[in-house]
């Protein structure tokens, strides 16, 4: 099996399937292209919408919700791909009365996360371990938290209408998250052929089969 | 034309700010770069017909008007877009064909549109729609009387038969040689597609438990037609379809309208419909180009969804209409339907891989036709699915709670679900509505407050639904089954049509009872909306409302 010097997808369900060897080739078309590598070049760092401690929050966040493997050479910007989308300011085009727009939310519940965490801890919220994180997480989700520093705002509304799919959002737009899932990724021109069920095209990912991950392996390599 | 390449502009240019269709061109849908000549119109002399919103509606109608010889100017918010240079295969670029600017939501059952949201582009809610093209159960135009709930439709469905027709062969549908539902009907244009295993899993559930299905009528070609080549099953469809195998109003009825000499303006947003003191529309107010512009008409069509037609109705009021335009019955707004989208999922031993294809390429609408043991009133229909990445991972977690290691767990399992997801009817409940809230929009409009709350039968239906579909799934052999249970898609309503100016906002023509030189004509004309997906009948409803205009021009009734 593969060593150090291989790429962080190694192991797993599609071990060495990278949806990037095809970005040269017919699956690709130039808008894709485009709109990818602009993805790919944001700075894991890079914020203008949330302060330092709003980041520093976040990103906390970011690792309970979406964690990622441990040795994953370049792990997705999960924090930066959502402050990039707020400063675009990219709305949903629906929002619950009960919610301020998204920019403000987020600062809100942020602010009233570390809020809750420095009365019940004293301390802010990405330097708690990661079993009391979660802790406060659910709490979060099943709307237990009413710190002053929601200013009204359900906690649980904001878990389950912002901050779960926002950061879904976020790490699902990464072909390193579509490497973990097998998914095809773009798609055009080319398209696929094989549709039954086990058919798969010589352009997707191959899944690993027990005893039989070289296999896959193999054949991941050749996705072009 | 062999001359249009002289008018081939190399320089790229962003849809999304600056206006394409303008200096008497508007962009060939079908090349790179590409132009096509578009005849424009003085706002100083009034057009036959200004419309508001290019989609299913809207665009629909520009193009039949225009062929019938109208002068038609048609405006739409959103950007003009050439799928083939625009496009992306990605989920998140792929929104900016949404309507994304903020509408409030409240209600018992706050409405959340997420992927289902409408559009904002040239072409409408059709440029990311699943092409899904069904006609209503006939009974359905007569619900009322003949089932005993909603409203019925001014319209028989007899008219409305010929005008499916008509949008099915326009959109050359591509579907099964016998459908097994409802009164005989032409054979579909062209063969079905390929079945992919999610819809093979549809049709192994629906045989277990001896029910009828078939091949969806989808709108996306078999084999190529005119400049669009068949579908080649990358399944972006709701992203927006980048090869124009998908038939949308884009790419189908407005080349049709461009030629017959309809203008479209691009990035136009109307914001207010002007009317003189007799009463009548004069014409529209829409900011294009960083101003405030005004267009003279002496007809006026609102065509821009089911939300943001009555929002420009209501944003129109003035001292002689203080609750908006063509509200007498205080109707305008109320009504509003959802349809019910809740689904089935589970996983499947073998590979499924349900990313490829158009979504939905099998259903049943057994539950649509048959009325035995319901304990409900309406229909619902069922379809295979093929959720992308970011949308299935919401639907994940957003069903069932889940996020951290546990999510990822099933997140790997991408590739062997499965689901079933129903389409189904909501009963019209005047509570149900759209209002303006007081924040506004960039242009200083006040944006709509959308008011939803589900009725018992509504949920009633649901339960039937999820029991019926999972019982299916199972019987296909899928295994870890859990239920979606908040979804809604498809809005209609807020602007119905009937035979009654007290009960109703339009009549059977699409016509504004107060006013006779305004019309609505998009899904929010629906009086009720069937276990159907919608845009068939808004298209054959913008059919039909053409050739009633052409005959009451005939005899001087316009
Ligand atoms: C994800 C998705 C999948 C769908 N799948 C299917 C399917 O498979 N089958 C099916 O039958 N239906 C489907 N639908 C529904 C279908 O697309 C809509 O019901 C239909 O397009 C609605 O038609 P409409 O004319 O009412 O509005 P739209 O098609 O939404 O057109 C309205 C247009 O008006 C413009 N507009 C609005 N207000 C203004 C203004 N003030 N000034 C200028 N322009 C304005 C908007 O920009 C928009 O382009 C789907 C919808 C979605 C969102
Ligand atoms: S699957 Fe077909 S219709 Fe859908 S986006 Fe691809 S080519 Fe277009």
């Amino acid at each position: 099996m593969p060593d150090e010097t291989m790429p962080d997808n190694t192991s797993g369900r599609y071990p060495g399937y990278d949806v990037l060897a095809k970005r040269n080739g017919p699956s690709w078309n130039d808008k894709t292209r485009a709109v990818i590598d602009r993805r790919l070049a944001i700075d894991p760092e890079d914020h203008r919408i949330f302060d330092d401690a709003a980041w520093r929050t976040l990103k906390a966040v970011c690792d309970r919700i979406v964690p990622q493997p441990p040795k994953r050479a370049a792990p997705i910007p999960v924090a930066a791909l959502l402050d990039r989308r707020l400063q675009e300011d990219r709305r949903d085009g629906h929002r619950d009365v009960r919610l301020p727009p998204i920019a403000e939310a987020w600062r809100r519940g942020l602010a009233a996360l570390d809020a809750e965490c420095r009365r019940a801890h004293d301390r802010p919220f990405h330097d708690l371990g990661p079993d009391q994180q979660d802790a406060l997480l659910r709490a979060m989700q099943e709307g237990r938290l009413d710190d002053p520093a929601w200013e009204g705002m359900p906690s649980r509304l904001f878990f389950a209408s912002r901050l779960l799919p926002d950061i879904l959002e976020a790490y699902y737009s990464h072909p390193t998250a579509w490497n973990e899932i097998g998914f095809g990724g773009p798609a055009s021109p080319r398209g696929y052929v094989r549709m039954g069920f086990d058919r798969r095209d010589p352009w997707e990912a191959s899944e690993a089969k027990p005893g039989r991950e070289d296999v896959a392996w193999e054949e991941n390599r050749r996705v072009r | 034309m062999s001359g249009d390449r002289m008018f081939d502009d190399p320089m790229p240019d962003d849809p999304m700010e600056v206006p394409r269709a303008t200096n008497g061109r508007a962009p060939d849908v079908f090349r790179e770069g590409g132009w096509v000549p578009m005849r424009e119109h003085s706002e100083n002399e009034a057009v036959d017909f200004a419309i508001v919103g290019t989609g299913a509606g809207g665009g629909t109608l520009a193009c039949k008007l225009a062929e019938a010889g109208f002068s038609v100017v048609a405006f739409d918010a959103g950007p003009y877009w050439r799928p083939l240079e625009d496009f992306a295969s990605d989920e998140t670029e792929q929104r900016k064909l949404f309507w994304t600017e903020d509408r409030l939501c409240d209600g018992d059952d706050p409405l959340k549109l997420g992927d289902n949201n409408s559009g904002r582009s040239v072409g409408g809610s059709t440029v990311h729609y699943a092409m899904v093209s069904l006609r209503f159960r006939p009974e359905w135009f007569q619900s009322r009387s003949k089932l005993g709930y909603g409203a019925d439709w001014p319209i028989d469905w007899r008219e409305m038969w010929r005008y499916y027709q008509e949008v099915e062969r326009t959109l050359q549908i591509s579907g099964p040689l016998s459908y097994p539902w409802g009164p005989k009907r032409p054979r579909y244009p062209r063969r079905p597609h390929e079945l992919n295993a999610a819809a093979l899993v549809l049709a192994k559930g629906a045989e277990a438990l001896g029910i009828d299905w078939a091949p969806t009528p989808i709108a996306t070609l078999s084999s190529p037609h005119g400049k669009a080549p068949p579908c080649v099953y990358r399944g972006f469809c709701t992203s927006g379809c980048s090869t124009n195998a998908k038939q949308s109003v884009l790419n189908t009825w407005l080349p049709r309208a461009l030629a017959a000499g309809a203008e479209i303006r691009d990035l136009a947003m109307v914001g207010r419909i002007e009317t003189d003191r007799a009463g009548l529309v004069t014409g529209v107010h829409y900011h294009r180009d960083g101003q405030w512009r005004f267009q003279r008409a002496r007809n006026v069509v609102v065509a821009g969804y089911a939300i943001e037609t009555p929002r420009l109705l209501l944003n129109s009021a003035t001292d002689r209409f203080p609750d908006g335009l063509a509200n007498s019955s205080g109707l305008v707004g109320s009504n509003l339907m959802v349809q019910l989208n809740q689904a089935v999922w589970g996983s499947m031993a073998e590979e499924v891989r349900s990313y490829k294809a158009p979504p939905s390429l099998a259903l049943t609408e057994h539950w649509n036709y048959a009325d035995d043991g319901k304990d409900f009133f309406g229909g619902y229909c069922y379809m295979s699915q093929g959720p992308l990445p970011i949308v299935w991972a919401r639907t994940l977690a957003g069903s069932r709670g889940l996020w951290g290691e546990a999510l990822m767990r099933q997140m790997e399992r991408y590739n062997h679900q499965v689901g079933l997801k129903m389409v189904g009817e909501c009963l019209p409940q005047e509570r149900n509505r759209v209002t303006l809230a007081d924040e506004t929009d960039r242009y200083g409009l006040p944006v709509a407050r959308v008011t939803y709350s589900y009725c018992d039968n509504d949920k009633r239906m649901m339960r039937h639904a999820l029991g019926f579909m999972g019982q299916a799934l199972e019987a296909a052999g899928a295994t870890d089954l859990w239920e979606e249970r908040d979804d809604t898609c498809h809005l209609n309503g807020t602007a119905r049509m009937g035979s009654d100016p007290a009960t109703s906002v339009v009549d059977a023509d699409c016509r504004s009872w107060d006013i006779p030189n305004l019309w609505i004509c998009d899904g929010s004309v629906f009086p009720t909306v069937g276990g159907v997906n919608p845009s068939l009948t808004i298209q054959a409803i913008a059919c039909r409302t053409a050739d009633r205009i052409q005959a009451l021009a005939g005899r001087g009734a316009l």
